[in-house]
Formats: C-alpha cells, sequence, structure tokens
C-alpha cells in the first residue's frame, strides 16, 4: 500500500510547552489509522497542524506525493483533506440538508452563482439528500441543528465532510459524548467506509479503536511512542504502562 | 400560512399599496406623500443593499453612507459638466440622461466598494466597523473640501435626470420611475440571496471556519457581496440626488451610515423585506416626529431599543408572525 499521509520531524510548541515532539507518522492509502493517547497528548493539535489551523514550527508534512506546508485551510480540502470536529463546527440556522447543499456546492466549485435559486437545484439535491442518508440522516433534512441531538451533529459533520469525498478524513473524536447504541452505529458507519476513504481516527473509545483500526499510534507528550497493529499496541509494555495501564486504573 | 404563502401575500399588498399611492396621496389631499413614499423606496433600496452585507453576510459596514454620496456626487457631478459644456479632466463628457448617470453611478461606487471591502475585508468584527467608517469620514472631508462642487455648501442639480420625454418633474412620474427601480432591484435581490452565492454568504456569516473546512476561502465572497451592496447604495444615491435635485457632503456624514443601519435593524436584519420596512418607519417617523417636535429622536431612540430588546425579527419578523397566524 502506498503511503498518503507522511509526517516528518514535526515541532511545534506552545511557548515551553512541547505539544509536537519530532512526530513521525505514515497513513497508508486505504487504512483506518488511529492516533491515540491519554488526555493532553497532542492528538487535537497534530490534527489541526495537518488541516492548516497553524503553523507546525518544524517538519514537514506529505500529503498525497506533495507538502501541505504553508496551504491555508480551503486549499487543503480541495487536495482532498475532510474533518470532523471534536467540538461540532455547524451553522446554527441552518438545517442539515442547507449544510449539505453548502458542502456539495462547494465540492462543485460553483459558488459565484447568482441566480438560479440553490434550495431546488437538483444538481445540489440529490447528492446532497445521498450524503444524509449515508449517515442516517435523510429524515431529519429539514430540521435546524440547534434541535438535532448531540449524536445527530456529530453524523451531519461525517455527513459534511463525506460531501467533499475525501482522500483522507481526520476525525476528531467522532465518538465523544456519544450514548452506548449512538456509538455503535458510529463504528458501523466508518466500518462501512473502510477501503473507500482513508482515515486518521482520534479516540478515546478503546473498544471502537481497537474494532476499526488497522494500525495504531500512540501518542504521549507529544511524543510517538509505538506504532502497530492492534495485537502490537497492546502487548507493548511501554503503552501498558503510558497510557492502558492509567487508564484502567 | 407556510413561508412561501407569506411571501406571496405580502408581495401582492405591498405591490398594490405601492401603485396606489399617487392616487391615495390625491385621495387623502396629502399630494407630500407621494414624495414621502419616493424616499422611503429610494432609502429601502439603499438599506436592503446595506442588509446584504450585514444582515446575511454578518459583515458591519459602518460606512455604506460614503457610496450613498458618492453614488448622489456622480449624477451631481455629470449634470454639472452637462450644463457647464466643460468635458470632466476634459474627456468625459458631462451628462444629465438618467440612463447614462445611474449606470455611471453604479459603476463608480462598484469600483470604490472593491477598493474599499478589498482593505477592510482584511479585518472583522470591531476593526471592520471602525475601517468602514474611517473610510467613509475621510470621502466626507474630501467633498468638503473639493470646492469646485461646492464644498461643505454641496451642488445644486438644476433639473432631474432626463428619461425618454418623461416629465421627471412631476412627482408622481418620478415616484413611478423610482418604484420601476425599486422593483427591479429587489427583484434581483431576492434572486441573490435564493442563489448559491447566498446561500454561501449566510453561511459565512454563521461561522468562516466551517466554510473553510468545506474548502472556500471566504474572502473574495464577501468582497463580491460588499461590491453587490456598495453599488445598490450607489443606484440608491443617484436616485435620491436626482429626487432633492441636491447632492451634499452630508449624504455621506456617518449619521446617514448610522441611519441606513437603524433601517436594517428596524425592519429585521436578514430579511428580504425587512429594509423596506425599516425606511418607511424611520422615514415618517422622521417625518411626522419632526412636524411635533424637534427632539424627534428623544422619542425614535426608546422606540428602536424596545424593537431590538423585544423584537428579534425587526418589523417583518412581526409581521410574519401575525401573518402566520392567518389561517
Amino acid at each position: 500500500m502506498s503511503t498518503l499521509l507522511e509526517v516528518r520531524g514535526l515541532v511545534k510548541r506552545f511557548g515551553g510547552l512541547v505539544a509536537t515532539d519530532h512526530l513521525n507518522l505514515d497513513v497508508r492509502s486505504g487504512e483506518i489509522h488511529a492516533l491515540i493517547g491519554p488526555n493532553g497528548a497532542g492528538k487535537t493539535t497534530v490534527i489541526n497542524q495537518l488541516f492548516g489551523d497553524f503553523a507546525p514550527d518544524e517538519g514537514d508534512i506529505t500529503f498525497d506525493g506533495a507538502s501541505l506546508l504553508g496551504l491555508p485551510t480551503p486549499a487543503r480540502v480541495q487536495r482532498g483533506l475532510g474533518r470532523t470536529f471534536q467540538i461540532t463546527r455547524l451553522l446554527p440556522d441552518f438545517t442539515a440538508l442547507e449544510h449539505l447543499l453548502l458542502a456539495v456546492q462547494a465540492h462543485q466549485g460553483h459558488c459565484f452563482r447568482f441566480f438560479r435559486p440553490a434550495r431546488s437545484d437538483p444538481r445540489l439535491l440529490s447528492p446532497a439528500r445521498e450524503a444524509l442518508a449515508r449517515v442516517d440522516l435523510a429524515d431529519r433534512a429539514d430540521i435546524k441543528v440547534s434541535a438535532l441531538s448531540h449524536g445527530e451533529r456529530k453524523e451531519l459533520e461525517l455527513a459534511i465532510a463525506l460531501a467533499l469525498h475525501p482522500k483522507l478524513l481526520l476525525l476528531d473524536e467522532p465518538m465523544a459524548g456519544l450514548g452506548a447504541s449512538e456509538t455503535e452505529g458510529m463504528v458501523r458507519l466508518l466500518e462501512s467506509l473502510r477501503g473507500e476513504v482513508t482515515m486518521l481516527l482520534v479516540e478515546h473509545d478503546m473498544d471502537a479503536v481497537f474494532a476499526l483500526a488497522d494500525r495504531i499510534t500512540v501518542l504521549v507528550y507529544g511524543k510517538a511512542i509505538a506504532s502497530g497493529t492492534s495485537d502490537e499496541i497492546q502487548a507493548n509494555p511501554e503503552v501498558k504502562i503510558a497510557y492502558l495501564g492509567e487508564g484502567d486504573a | 400560512m407556510t413561508r412561501q404563502n407569506v411571501s406571496i401575500v405580502l408581495i401582492v399588498v405591498l405591490g398594490a399599496l405601492l401603485l396606489a399611492v399617487p392616487a391615495l396621496a390625491a385621495a387623502l389631499g396629502n399630494p407630500a406623500l407621494v414624495g414621502l413614499a419616493t424616499r422611503v423606496l429610494i432609502y429601502a433600496i439603499a438599506a436592503a443593499s446595506l442588509n446584504l452585507v450585514l444582515g446575511y453576510g454578518g459583515m458591519v459596514s459602518f460606512g455604506h453612507a460614503a457610496f450613498l454620496g458618492v453614488g448622489g456626487y456622480v449624477v451631481g457631478i455629470l449634470f454639472h459638466h452637462f450644463r457647464f459644456s466643460e468635458p470632466l479632466f476634459g474627456v468625459i463628457a458631462g451628462s444629465d440622461q438618467l440612463l447614462v448617470v445611474l449606470p455611471a453611478a453604479v459603476l463608480i461606487t462598484g469600483i470604490l466598494a472593491a477598493g474599499i471591502g478589498a482593505l477592510a475585508l482584511r479585518t472583522s468584527g470591531v476593526q471592520f466597523i471602525m475601517i468602514t467608517l474611517a473610510f467613509a469620514q475621510m470621502l466626507y472631508f474630501f467633498f468638503i473640501a473639493l470646492k469646485t462642487y461646492g464644498g461643505d455648501d454641496g451642488l445644486v442639480i438644476r433639473r432631474r435626470s432626463a428619461l425618454f420625454d418623461l416629465d421627471m418633474r412631476d412627482d408622481r412620474t418620478f415616484f413611478y420611475v423610482v418604484l420601476g427601480f425599486a422593483v427591479t432591484f429587489f427583484a434581483i435581490y431576492a434572486t441573490v440571496i435564493r442563489s448559491r452565492f447566498g446561500l454561501l454568504l449566510g453561511a459565512i456569516r454563521q461561522n468562516e471556519s466551517r466554510v473553510a473546512a468545506v474548502g472556500i476561502a471566504p474572502y473574495r465572497y464577501k468582497l463580491a457581496a460588499f461590491v453587490i451592496s456598495g453599488m445598490g447604495a450607489g443606484l440608491a444615491g443617484a436616485l435620491l440626488a436626482n429626487y432633492q435635485r441636491f447632492v451634499s457632503p452630508d449624504m455621506l456624514h456617518w449619521t446617514k451610515s448610522g441611519e441606513l443601519m437603524m433601517m436594517v435593524i428596524l425592519g429585521g436584519a436578514g430579511t428580504l423585506f425587512g429594509p423596506l420596512f425599516g425606511a418607511a418607519a424611520l422615514i415618517s417617523l422622521e417625518t411626522y416626529l419632526t412636524q411635533w417636535t424637534e427632539r424627534w429622536m428623544l422619542i425614535l431612540g426608546p422606540v428602536l431599543i424596545l424593537i431590538v430588546l423585544f423584537m428579534r425579527g425587526g418589523i417583518a419578523g412581526l409581521i410574519d408572525q401575525l401573518l402566520r397566524r392567518l389561517k
């Protein structure tokens, strides 16, 4: 399998704190790669640097054969990077469907259209409804985001990201705050996307991680202390001390 | 009633009412009503233009009087050169033709808005408010210093611009001409709001980082909205100069920007007809309260505070609620 995302020697400092410490990370095409670590390990900081929210101090990020350094977020999205947020970033006045219309028109690249009504345009509506159906929100299309449940918002974020047909999807704690049955649903949903889209998954729910991940990288204080398959990671004594032991105690 | 029905009822009622204004004024023996309605329509165009950036796009421009004033000055200056038959800069001939001066005003305010917007939109929030205000005040003082065109005395336009063979001196004829422009303007404005561009603009207002996360850099879309908005305000300014046959730096003063903002908020920011209602309310209140007391702002102030506190959708929101209750 070819490498889709290659992170080399990534460093990010916030004042005296080293949030990302010479991190190397490879995500192969087609895999689900989990990034785990205790609270404050700098997982979201890594995602933010990949997505262009802030620039790393050192190191390089190569995606699909080209460096992402210096590119603003929209340019990275256009190159095939998608993302869901840990704390959902949605538009309170918009319905679920309107979010998808926006995503579809962004993907089609036609936003300087001033005359044809957007909300009744079949070229926007049918892909938008398809994306909603994919995450089981078809019957919630006309509900405003403020009236959606937390779990539905997480699903909506995923639908928006999928509507952009990303090559690599960055999932920042997609299960956070979900109930047991919602978590099961999300795991099933991500499982159904395996092979279709490559994923870098940041998640605290270990059952979900072990069920989904092809490979796992463990992050502690911004450093990758181990990388391997589920079995390798579960057997790694260093990981047990630094992370799993602490979590189980 | 559904939202769509509400809009249709509103359009029919408003259209009938506006068409009947001159007849109504005659029947009531109050010819000044025609002039009042003309001013309402002109300010509605300006306020709706501001609403596109303020209400839909979330860009609080405190300098839209600049576009209103510059639109007016284009008409005034072109007429000035027409009257004295000396071309502007020795090349541009003056004109008194409405179909020349209006497009000229729209074009020039569009270019101006592109310049101001390109710089101002690099900021947001309070800085954006202050920069737009600063640009407008700069232009205000520029026109005060421009002695060739009257300085702070302003510039008198002896005759309204000509349109075909219409008698533009007649206030009723002029009212219908303005109504024609207002209807065309509102049709375009409604279409733009419902388009892909309008959808994106609404998203930009709510969360720019969400927009970036779907792969769209908001800047050029905000700039496009700002330019369209400036052109609309320029059109209103050109009509206003024609209506009052006079332009002065007062049209660019920051209090004028404030008035436009009040119209948008009073009428309902981010609603289609809100600016029209806001313009109607503010201008009528101003006209009738000034007949009664010089300190009309003393009454208008509390009214505005009450509306902002208790009616979140402004007048448009109130009408919407009332119509929905009707079966």
